[in-house]
């Protein structure tokens, strides 16, 4: 039941290049910006989008391959999906939503509707089999939709922003019962978000894709450990630089020096963690090898730490108390010093 | 104020009717054999015409929601010509190319001995004629409405373009289809210039209620007035009922 897909899909204003390799039990989160090609992804691999080039193979069997000439519709891979907003029939009931997979595969409807009623005790929405969407919260629909898309047993799962409609309450309940039912699936498992807190949660590995190409690819902890994108960069809540490295000092494109230690000299990202920079009104007297003079341009406080987004020739984020920004009393305009140690930067090639 | 003269406009003809109509006549004139026959033949040809603009018009109205081709627009506005055209006009089109001198009609009547004017099938043919594009464009509004997102998540559960076709999209419109379907059963009803022009008056045969109408308002305008009030009856019921539907519909969703 592994995927195989490395494939191409051309748009008038991008192109969508992937190469993706799922194994059984695996689950894997498509992380990127809106418009970045997860969505697209998905469908291709749902066969709902026929790729331009490459190939894409599930379960061993090749359902898309335009060289070769084969395009096998939707209904015949082995692929249940589960759309951003759940798309579950209106007009049928949360049972006959269920069952409709097993029905259109050729299943008896009587032996459909036992095995519909098993998925959504599964779920928990054994009382709900006979609510009409309409009458279903969003988690509610959310449940019925897994279990509607993991009724037929499909080789691969796919999940478009499985939590996004939620709202904050349900969510991390909703999220949890995912990573049981993902954890109690056997097939392969490919969904979208853009948000880490869902990867982190809920996938084995993250792939990041970006402007309709993968930019990085790993556990999220490898991920968050070095970013190779400002996108990643922000998403995790790290500075990165990237610029030059010549006898421990990184060069920025926009001129701006960052002391570093150990490192080769060559392109390289240079990732500080907005922690671990402090701010000061005079220029301080420690040991730090980095101060820079830099202009704070916004504030965003929140209730116990204060993020100062601060411009200059090395463009960073802080991360200081409450107290602090108390006592240094600075407003958006002022010019301030950060400093950093030069130990505190993690730095790797470009 | 406005709407108060528009609705006044609409009744008082209704009860200028309603007010000469011979009421100790109505069963005479109802059970009389030319008007039961003219009352079953109506009937009976709006309903086929009906069932024919349901058979072709609903994949006529998804071609022209879903398939993108050049020349859509031009397809769209030929197969809804008749709508606006006044339907003696359809009837001479239908009479000049079905007819048996017709551009088509005279390989029908060399190949197959059919003759198509003044009968039967004529009737319906120009029923269909000029009711289907009722269908058409109400079918087409709610396929076009309808979210095809749908039928990709029932394509991705297994189910074939025919299947999820019958079970998904076919359902969700249904109530345009009802609507669209009694609609054109309606205009086939009251169909009379094509009608009169392509198949004729022969009564039981082609003679349906608008014509015997008509007829009759020269020898026995009576008579008109207890048919034209059939008529009423009838199509008064009809918009009533299908009101209701597409207001139960709209409260349900």
């Amino acid at each position: 039941m592994t995927v195989n897909a490395d494939f191409g899909v051309d748009f008038p204003s991008f192109t969508l290049a992937l190469a993706l390799h799922v194994e059984p039990g695996e689950v894997v989160a498509l992380l990127g910006p809106n418009g970045a090609g997860k969505s697209t992804a998905l469908r291709a691999l749902a066969g709902l989008r026929p790729v331009d080039r490459g190939s894409v193979s599930v379960a061993g069997m090749v359902v898309d391959d335009p060289v070769a000439n084969v395009l096998v519709p939707p209904e015949h891979r082995s692929v249940g999906v589960v759309f951003q907003d759940y798309l579950l029939f209106p007009h049928l009931s949360a049972l006959e939503n269920v069952a409709f997979g097993l029905r259109a595969r050729g299943g008896g409807a009587a032996g459909a509707r036992t095995t519909a009623r098993e998925w959504l005790g599964r779920v928990g929405m054994a009382e709900f089999v006979d609510r009409k969407p309409s009458q279903l919260s969003g988690g509610q629909a959310q449940r019925v939709a897994l279990a509607r898309a993991l009724a037929f047993r499909p080789s691969l799962l796919l999940l478009d922003e499985p939590l996004a409609a939620l709202d904050a309450a349900t969510r991390g309940d909703v999220r949890r019962d995912l990573r049981r039912h993902l954890d109690g699936f056997e097939g392969a498992t490919v969904f979208v978000t853009h948000d880490p807190v869902d990867a982190y949660a809920l996938a084995d590995r993250v792939v990041v894709i970006e402007d309709g190409a993968i930019v990085q690819q790993g556990t999220l902890a490898e991920v968050a450990a070095h970013p190779r994108s400002r996108y990643v960069a922000e998403l995790v809540g790290i500075n990165l630089l990237g610029g030059s490295v010549r006898d421990d000092v990184l060069t920025t494109p926009s001129g701006g020096e960052v002391v570093v230690v150990d490192t080769p000299d060559g392109d390289a990202f240079a990732a500080i963690r907005p922690q671990s920079i402090s701010l000061h009104l005079q220029h301080p007297e420690g040991s730090q090898r980095n101060v820079w003079r830099l202009t704070v341009a916004d504030i965003d406080q929140q209730h116990d730490r204060v993020r100062v987004r601060l411009q200059g020739d090395v463009p960073l984020v802080a991360e200081i108390t409450p107290a602090a920004l108390t006592s240094m009393g600075f407003h958006p305009g002022a010019d301030v010093w950060a400093a950093v140690k030069a130990t505190e930067i993690t730095t790797y090639p470009r | 104020m406005l709407a108060g003269i528009a609705i006044v406009f609409f009744a008082l003809p209704f009860a200028g009717i309603l007010w000469r109509v011979p009421w100790s006549r109505f069963w005479d004139v109802l059970s009389a054999e030319a008007t039961r026959r003219a009352l079953w033949l109506s009937l009976q040809t709006s309903v086929m015409a009906a069932a024919l603009c349901l058979v072709f018009g609903v994949p006529l109205a998804w071609v022209l929601a879903r398939v993108n081709f050049p020349g859509r627009r031009a397809v769209r506005a030929l197969c809804t010509l008749s709508m606006v055209l006044p339907p003696v006009v359809g009837g001479v089109a239908l009479f000049f190319s079905f007819g048996r001198r017709g551009l088509f009609g005279r390989w029908l009547d060399a190949w197959f001995g059919i003759q198509l004017p003044f009968s039967t099938a004529a009737v319906v043919m120009a029923q269909t004629f000029v009711a289907m594009p009722f269908l058409v464009l109400t079918v087409e509004a709610a396929l076009r409405q309808h979210d095809a997102r749908l039928d990709d998540a029932a394509r991705t559960l297994g189910g074939t373009r025919w299947y999820v076709f019958r079970r998904v999209t076919l359902p969700m419109v249904r109530p345009a289809l009802v609507a669209g379907a009694v609609l054109a059963w309606a205009r086939a009803l009251g169909e009379f210039g094509a009608t009169i022009t392509f198949a004729g008056n022969s009564p039981g045969n082609t003679q349906t209620m608008p014509l015997a109408i008509y007829l009759s308002l020269e020898s026995d305008p009576e008579a008109a007035l207890v048919l034209s009030v059939v008529m009423i009856a009838v199509s008064f019921g009809v918009l009533m009922g299908l009101r209701d539907r597409w207001l139960g519909e709209v409260q349900s969703a």
